[in-house]
């Protein structure tokens, strides 16, 4: 018997067509060495401190231009890994599928999820599919679980963050937002507006070389930079930041279409870029290690952290003024990743 | 581009002795000016006040009492652009609290009425409030219902003009004010045959001026140049957008369906003929009218000053409740709702120390 042109409830009842499902489509595109059988747990190892992470996407719509609902749930989850420190090593991933979603569209987004947890070298070692009435659910929403090793000592954090510092961004801003609501609200604003995600461990991993240098790292997904900027001055307290304006790497398209649409490339959502903190002594050095990654091709330093205004990120305008640059308020864009 | 720009704004401020006041009047302006920080790149004795330029601000407490008292006491359905749904009423309420029972709808676009109204069995209700940028496009959209054969749709108006509160501000016996920003979106509509009171003894200038930084710094140097010159000329700074003449058809729109009539401000009171109200022909769309609602009147919630910022004579941050009770998730007033109010722009960018 062959899998049904669309998902049922049945799907999600735990019988016959769960374990269908589960047995013809599921497990032999997600099965590895790690996930041997088809067991209610899944024993794994791991070496020293671990670092476990969760994370639930919602996106809509699943499929846009540079990526889908899978290739973020993997990198979304890894990305929160690795800036924390940590080698990606397994992930458990849960799947709400509504009733009614084409078996075609759950095929395309597992062979992502593969092939992304391929690209970053996480295993995919247990997992869930429960399905919703239809009208219920958005299509296919995913939540994944990544736990991680830690790739030494160091401890990054927000407090570690000292006068003088240097604030690098690794790539482009804006584009993973915008690309979502272009292709949401079907808008005509250019078509090489691409979703930037992507895998962020290699370059957290050179980074982190660096040893004490590197004070901290942060992926710029909701709220952008501005968010992540704001989280970092908030949690240290003693610092404050000032980022330049003209500083950040944007696209055209981007520029463009954010200026059409009276949103701040700094407040949108990334899926491929982070924040990283460095001793100013290191920033050349951070610049070259990032810039030798496709992903961080663009990096750029982009301000200071400085205990002029504790607590407050001030942004240098493009025409030399001089604003806080505070975190993004209202629900500009629903259901970004 | 800024550079020389602002070489010159300083030189000219130089040659003006004593403190200038010049007044943004439009809320785009007060917005535009926060986000790029053009006002901190100003020598210290220009100052930049905010006027009355948001729709949403100028709005009577009163008239949010209405909308609500109307959804309590008829089936109607009403429809509002955003901004307005959380100005709190003299009771606190707002109403966005209706959304999600299907009364409220919001709306981005006018365009949008029309299919609305045709949706709804019952009467349909938009709270028509605005100024000369955004009336045409209501206008036209209700115009456009009535062509359809849409008889449900009714306009609860507050219309709003421009230039009678700008000669308010001029008349005001202590004024404090040397200049005027004025509105370039507005004027792509009216042009700049308007303003023209503005060149009469006792007048001040003003600078029709766009919204980019470099035309900011444009507008401010043109009307130092003036204040320094002791001129009052209204002068067009933003001529890639602003013809003299505006936009005759767009106003013809409105002329159509519109008549003047005296409008109650929040902040100013009443001014005569400052509004825009359904004229005869259309008179049984008036929502005031066919609800039976009643007149508007000013009362302002304790502590706030909003009535005051609105005059510019009072900055955001010297009211007692800015950024403590009053934030843009707990708005008392309408200036820190509105995504263009004086207050909200000046919490969300801030007022640095030099």
């Amino acid at each position: 018997m062959s899998i049904s042109e669309r998902i049922t409830l049945e799907h999600g009842s735990g019988g016959a067509l769960s374990r269908q499902l589960t047995e013809q489509l599921i497990y032999p595109i997600l099965k590895n060495d790690a996930y041997g059988e088809l067991a209610d747990a899944t024993p794994f190892q791991i070496r020293g401190r671990a670092f476990i992470t969760t994370d639930t996407y919602v996106v809509d719509p699943p499929f846009f231009p540079g990526g889908d609902i899978g290739t973020l749930g993997i990198f979304g989850t890894c990305n929160d890994l690795a800036v924390c420190g940590a080698r990606p090593r397994y992930l458990t991933m849960g799947l709400i599928l509504e009733e009614g979603f084409l078996t075609a569209d759950l095929r395309r987004v597992l062979e992502s999820v593969r092939a992304a947890a391929e690209q970053v070298g996480v295993l995919v070692i247990s997992g869930d599919t429960k399905v919703v009435p239809s009208g219920k659910g958005g299509g296919i929403f995913l939540n994944t679980t990544g736990v991680g090793e830690a790739l030494g000592d160091h401890l990054l954090s927000v407090n570690n963050i000292r006068e003088g510092d240097s604030v690098l961004v690794s790539g482009p801003v804006g584009s993973h937002g915008l690309a979502i609501l272009a292709s949401r609200e079907d808008l005509k604003i250019g078509a090489t507006l691409r979703s930037d995600c992507a895998p962020l461990f290699p370059l957290c991993e050179a980074l982190y070389a660096l040893g004490g240098k590197l004070r901290f790292m942060r992926d710029a997904t909701r709220g952008g930079v501005a968010a992540v900027l704001n989280e970092a001055v908030a949690e240290n307290r003693k610092c404050g930041m000032e980022i330049q304006e003209t500083a950040f790497p944007i696209s055209g398209t981007v520029a463009a279409a954010s200026d059409l649409l009276g949103l701040n490339p700094l407040e949108i959502a990334n899926e491929g870029v982070m924040i990283a903190v460095v001793a100013p002594e290191a920033a050349t050095e951070a610049l070259s290690l990032l810039r030798s990654f496709e992903a961080g091709r663009e990096a750029c330093r982009v301000g200071v952290a400085n205990g002029r205004y504790p607590g407050r990120v001030i942004l240098e305008t493009a025409v030399g003024g001089r604003r806080i640059l505070d975190l993004p308020r209202g629900l500009l864009l629903p259901r970004i990743c | 581009m800024a550079a020389p720009l602002l070489e010159e704004i300083k030189q000219t401020a130089a040659d003006i002795s004593g403190i200038v006041r010049v007044m943004e009047v439009c809320g785009t302006h007060t917005v535009a000016i926060r986000r790029s920080g053009v006002h901190s790149l100003l020598p210290e004795n220009i100052l930049l006040v905010s006027g009355p330029g948001c729709p949403v601000c100028v709005t009577p407490t009163s008239y949010i009492d209405n909308a609500l008292h109307l959804l309590e006491t008829t089936k109607a359905t009403v429809v509002s652009f955003g901004d307005m749904l959380k100005v709190p009423g003299s009771d606190g309420r707002n109403l966005a609290g209706y959304l999600g029972r299907g009364r409220v709808r919001m709306v981005y676009s006018p365009s949008e009425l029309l299919p609305i109204a045709q949706d709804s069995a019952g009467e349909v209700v938009f709270l028509a409030i605005g100024f000369e940028t955004t009336i045409p496009t209501v206008a036209a959209a209700f115009l456009q219902a009535r062509r359809a054969g849409i008889e449900n749709l009714y306009l609860y108006t507050a219309f709003k003009t421009v230039p009678p509160a700008l000669r308010v501000l001029l008349d005001s016996p202590d004024r404090n004010l040397d200049g005027f920003l004025l509105p370039g979106h507005v004027s792509v509509i009216i042009g700049e045959q308007p303003y023209r009171f503005l060149e009469e003894r006792g007048g001040v200038p003003g600078v029709i001026t766009g919204f980019e930084p470099l035309d900011l710094l444009q507008g401010i140097s043109a009307v130092l140049k003036q204040i320094a010159r002791g001129e009052q000329r209204v002068e067009n700074a933003y001529t890639r957008a602003v013809r003299p003449n505006g936009n005759p058809k767009a106003r013809e729109i409105m002329e159509r369906l519109l008549e003047p009539v005296d409008a109650l401000w929040r902040g100013f009171g009443r001014i005569p003929a400052s509004g825009l109200a359904l004229g005869r022909a259309f008179r049984e769309a008036d929502a005031e009218l066919h609800f039976s609602l009643p007149p508007l009147y000013n009362v302002e919630p304790p502590g706030c000053v909003c009535a005051r910022v609105l005059q510019g004579r009072v900055l955001p941050t010297e009211c007692t409740l800015f950024g403590k009770r009053c934030t843009p998730e707990t708005p008392v007033g309408p200036c820190m709702v509105s995504s263009e109010g004086t207050c909200a722009a000046s919490f969300r960018y801030g007022d640095l120390e030099p």
